[in-house]
């Protein structure tokens, strides 16, 4: 799928697929996943060090960075100036200036506090960050932060880790028609249909983490979300049907052998 | 003397520097990111910035997520 590449903020993607590091059954099984998923966009989280764990396993050994591009989250956050802080500390590990930005606003559906979200993308975006906010499907709120600088805007399909799939297909829909960034749907995506779904509806990428991860089998579920998002970006590209209320036959009228039925009352 | 360690009391001798902190903690400073009194230390700064009584050291890295 290289003639159709996600660009964001002038880099090249080879997938549409960006995938957490969260919640795998063991790191190897995530590496393994990764490499199935075929993606070149990975999430990572940022916290303490554990000073009492001398484990010297670190996350970053078990992502094939040749492949892969890291993308620090500030999951967590509740507040613009943690966003902020956690930002400018990612970024001082020094593998890039990306942030996928998180405020969250209520902790049993994780959904974002739009307010501060705006003012920590400004802020980040002035200091010359590429941000990328996971936000609500709320075409108000994407066009906001869209202006204030995000080089992607990132709508929950449905509350992270919920499984629920897109949750509101018209609104993901009016967001891609309106924005000048990428849009990448982030959250919520449960299977490979979710995954297809978003992709059907024009987006540019989905991002998931649970999905594949709390899956019964995760290497396998990559698989099928790396079809499903290529499926689907296909299946927009061909250019769909339309749905239209009553039948239109596939087979011609002509020439059957059958007899019209009585009062030629047989559908055309 | 006392400092603040990732949100936790933490005892050293006297001031240190960054580096040494993170040497005698047994931490690769490759692989995170410092912050000295709510402001993120550049790498290049860690043999320069001194650790005093009272600091504030968050050590971070990072871990899974989505």
């Amino acid at each position: 799928m290289t003639s159709d590449p996600l660009v964001i903020a002038g880099r090249t993607f080879r997938s549409r697929l960006v995938v957490g590091t969260g919640k795998y059954p063991s790191n190897a099984v995530m590496a393994d996943a990764h490499r199935a998923s075929g993606t070149d966009m990975v999430t990572v989280a940022v916290r303490r060090v554990n000073l009492h764990d001398k484990s010297k396993e670190s996350l970053i050994d078990y992502i094939d960075r040749e492949q892969i591009f890291i993308l620090p989250n500030t999951a967590g956050c509740y507040t613009a100036e943690d966003a902020i802080r956690t930002a400018r500390l990612a970024r001082e590990v020094g593998l890039s200036n990306w942030v996928k930005l998180e405020v969250i606003g209520d902790e049993r559906t994780l959904f974002p506090d739009n307010v501060a979200l705006l003012e920590a993308t400004r802020v980040l975006a002035n200091e010359g960050f590429v941000v990328l906010p996971y936000t609500s499907d709320d075409p108000v709120i994407c066009l906001k932060l869209e202006d204030a600088g995000a080089a992607a805007v990132m709508p929950l399909g449905a509350p992270i880790g919920s499984g629920l799939g897109i949750q509101n297909p018209n609104n993901i829909r009016i967001i891609k028609d309106q924005s000048r960034v990428p849009v990448i749907v982030d959250a919520g995506v449960g299977t490979a249909s979710d995954a297809a779904i978003a992709m059907e509806l024009g987006v540019d990428g989905v991002l998931m983490n649970t999905a594949i991860a709390l899956a019964e089998d995760p290497v396998v579920m990559a698989s099928a979300m790396k079809l499903a998002v290529e499926a689907g970006r296909l299946a927009y590209r061909a250019g769909r049907i339309p749905k239209r209320p009553h039948a239109s036959a596939s087979s011609p009228m002509d020439g059957r052998i059958a007899a019209a039925a009585a009062g030629g009352r047989a559908g055309a | 003397m006392t400092i603040r360690l990732n949100g936790e009391p933490y005892e050293i001798a006297g001031p240190v520097t960054i580096s040494a902190l993170l040497a005698a903690l047994n931490i690769d400073p490759r692989i995170v990111a410092v912050e000295h009194n709510i402001v993120v230390v550049k790498r290049q700064q860690y043999d320069a910035t001194v650790v005093r009584e009272g600091d504030e050291i968050e050590i971070v890295r990072f871990v899974g997520g989505g």
